[in-house]
C-alpha cells in the first residue's frame, strides 16, 4: 500500500484483492496488481490460470465478488454510466480473435469509435482511420471485409481500432495466439513501437513465454487464480518458485493422487 | 415412483418456472432499456442512429414484402374456398365476403404477418446477435462505451414498430385480393362488386384491432429474438438452439397473445 501512495498518479491500474467466481469455483482469489504509466505489463499464465478472466474484470465486463479495480485512480464499479463511458474512451481493447464487426469493412470498424464518440466529419474520420491502419501496416486494406483478412491481419486491424481514440491505456488479449512465429514476432515489435510512439500504457495477456519476455517491462505470473509473482523480465526468469520454473521450462506438474479423494470423486452425487 | 424421482421432477418443474420468470423479467428489462435509449439516447450522447433503423426496416420490412404478399394472397384464397364450401350447404355462399373481410383484418392478416416476420427476421436476428456474442463483438461494443442494447436492440424495436403495421396492411390487402379472386372464379362476383362489399362490411375498429396487435407482436418478436441471441450458448449447437428457440417462442407468444387479445376485444 505504501508503494501505491508513493507512485500516486503514476499508476493507471490498481487492482486490490479481487475475487471472482464462476458458480462455486473461485477463478480469481485475492488478486492485487498495479500497472504503471507507460509500461507494458504482461499477465502470463497457462490455460485456466484465470488470466483471461482477470482481463474481463479489468475491462469492467463483470462485477467482482469482492475487491476493487481502479482505472486512472477511479473505482470502475462506483462510476456513473456517463463517467464510465468517458473512461472507456481513454482505453482501447484488442480482443483475441479481433472481434471486428463482421458486417462492416475494416475501415468502418476502425472508424466506429470515432463515429460513436465524436462529431468529426466523414473525411477527417477517414484520414484518421487510414493513419492508424498505416501504423499497423494495413494501409490499403480498409475496404476489405474482416472475413477476407488473415488471423494476423485481424489482430492488427483490431489494434488499429483500439488505437483510434488515442487511448492512454491499451489492453491486448493473446496477441500471438494462433499466429506463426514470424507474424507473432512482427506483432510484438509493433506493440513496442506503439508504446514508444504513443506513450501508452499497455496490458498484454498471453501464454507465450517468448512474446512476454520480448515486450514486457514487468510480468505478472498468474496460476490457478493466484498471482505467483510480479516482477521484471529478469526477476521472473531467475525466479526459483517451483511453479514459475515449471511454466518457464514447460514442465507438467504432477498432481499427487489422494486415493480417498479419488474414490469420493468417482462415487459423488449418487443416490 | 421413488421419492428421489419425485424430488427430481419437482426440482425440474421448479427450475422451469424460475427460468420462465427470469426470461420474463429479462424481456421486460430489455424492453425498458431499449425504450430508454430511443427516448433519451440523444441526451446521453448515445443516439439511436437513423441509418441503423432504416437498415433494419429494409431487412425486416421491405425484404419481407414478396413472401408476405404470396402467403397473404394464398391465405385469403384458402379462407374464401373454405368459406364458400361451408356456406354452400346453407345457400349463402355470397356471405363469405363479410366473414372473410372481418376475419382477415382482425385476425389472419396480422397473424400471418407475425408468423412470417418471426420466421424470417426473428431467426436472423437471434443468429446475428448470437454470433456477435461468440466473437466477442458485444464485449467490443461495451468496452468502446457503446451500450449494446442501444446499438443492436433499439433500432430493431423501432423497425418492428414501424414495419409491422405496414406489413399487416399489406397482408390484409393481399388476403382480401386472394379472396376476391376465388369469389370471381367460383361465384362470378366481379372484383369491383367484391371490393364494394368488403368496404361496406369493414369498420375502422376491425383495421385498428389488427394494427394494434401488430405492434404488440413486433415488440414480442424483438424481445424474444434479441434475448435469445444475447443468451445463446457457445458453439454452433448453442447458436442453432437459440435460433430455433427464437422462432418457436416468438410464434408461440404471438398465437397466445392473439388469443388473449381476441378474448378481451370481442367478448
Amino acid at each position: 500500500m505504501a508503494a501505491t501512495a508513493a507512485q500516486g498518479s503514476d499508476t493507471v491500474i490498481e487492482v486490490e484483492n479481487l475475487v471472482a467466481c464462476y458458480g462455486e469455483h473461485r477463478v480469481l482469489d485475492g488478486v492485487s496488481l498495479q500497472v504503471r504509466k507507460g509500461e507494458i505489463m504482461v499477465i502470463m499464465g497457462g490455460s485456466g490460470s484465470g488470466k483471461s478472466t482477470l482481463l474481463r474484470y479489468l475491462l469492467g465486463l463483470h462485477r467482482p465478488v469482492s475487491g476493487t479495480v481502479r482505472l486512472f485512480g477511479r473505482d470502475i464499479h462506483r462510476l456513473g454510466a456517463r463517467q464510465w463511458t468517458d473512461l472507456r474512451r481513454k482505453t482501447g481493447v484488442a480482443f483475441q480473435g479481433g472481434a471486428l464487426f463482421n458486417s462492416m469493412s475494416v475501415g468502418e470498424n476502425v472508424r466506429m469509435p470515432l463515429r460513436e464518440h465524436t462529431r468529426l466529419d466523414r473525411n477527417t474520420m477517414r484520414i484518421m482511420s487510414r493513419m492508424k491502419l498505416e501504423v499497423v501496416n494495413l494501409s490499403g486494406y480498409e475496404d476489405l471485409m474482416p472475413s477476407q483478412l488473415s488471423g494476423g491481419m485481424l489482430k492488427r486491424a483490431a489494434l488499429a481500432r483500439a488505437l483510434i481514440m488515442d487511448p492512454d491505456l491499451l489492453f491486448f488479449d493473446e496477441p500471438s495466439a494462433g499466429l506463426d512465429p514470424v507474424v507473432a514476432d512482427e506483432l510484438d515489435s509493433l506493440i513496442l513501437r506503439i508504446r514508444d510512439a504513443m506513450q501508452v500504457s499497455i496490458v498484454v495477456v498471453t501464454h507465450e513465454l517468448e512474446s512476454a519476455f520480448k515486450i514486457a517491462d514487468r510480468i505478472t505470473v498468474l496460476d490457478k487464480g493466484v498471482i505467483l509473482m510480479t516482477g521484471t523480465v529478469d526477476e521472473v526468469r531467475n525466479s526459483d518458485v517451483p511453479r514459475i520454473r515449471n511454466l518457464l521450462t514447460r514442465t507438467h506438474e504432477e498432481q499427487p493422487v489422494d486415493a480417498d479423494d479419488y474414490l469420493r470423486r468417482l462415487t459423488g452425487s449418487m443416490d | 415412483m421413488q421419492p428421489a424421482g419425485f424430488r427430481s421432477f419437482g426440482e425440474r418443474f421448479g427450475r422451469r418456472i424460475a427460468g420462465g420468470v427470469e426470461d420474463f423479467g429479462y424481456g421486460a428489462l430489455l424492453l425498458a432499456e431499449s425504450l430508454f435509449w430511443i427516448a433519451l439516447g440523444r441526451w446521453w450522447r448515445q443516439p439511436v442512429r437513423v441509418q441503423s433503423m432504416v437498415r433494419e426496416m429494409m431487412e425486416i420490412g421491405v425484404l419481407a414484402i414478396p413472401v408476405l404478399s404470396i402467403l397473404g394472397f394464398a391465405n385469403g384464397a384458402m379462407m374464401a374456398m373454405q368459406g364458400i364450401y361451408t356456406l354452400r350447404d346453407f345457400g349463402a355462399e355470397s356471405q363469405v365476403i363479410s366473414g372473410l373481410a372481418t376475419a382477415v383484418t382482425r385476425e389472419f392478416g396480422v397473424l400471418i404477418t407475425g408468423i412470417v416476420v418471426a420466421g424470417r427476421s426473428g431467426s436472423a436476428i437471434a443468429a446475428r446477435i448470437g454470433t456477435m456474442q461468440m466473437a466477442q463483438e458485444i464485449d467490443a461494443l461495451r468496452v468502446m462505451g457503446v451500450a449494446p442494447v442501444r446499438y443492436l436492440v433499439s433500432p430493431i424495436l423501432v423497425a418492428f414498430l414501424v414495419m409491422m403495421p405496414v406489413l399487416t396492411i399489406l397482408a390484409d390487402a393481399m388476403a382480401i385480393l386472394g379472396g376476391g379472386m376465388i369469389c370471381l372464379l367460383e361465384l362470378h362476383i366481379s372484383l369491383g362488386t367484391y371490393l364494394d362489399r368488403v368496404w361496406a362490411v369493414l369498420v375502422p375498429a376491425d383495421i385498428w384491432q389488427g394494427l394494434l396487435k401488430s405492434l404488440v407482436f413486433g415488440v414480442l418478436i424483438t424481445l424474444v429474438a434479441t434475448g435469445n441471441g444475447f443468451n445463446a450458448d457457445k458453439g454452433a449447437e448453442g447458436l442453432g438452439r437459440a435460433t430455433t428457440r427464437s422462432v418457436v417462442l416468438s410464434i408461440g407468444a404471438i398465437v397466445v397473445t392473439d388469443m388473449i387479445f381476441t378474448f378481451f376485444l370481442i367478448l
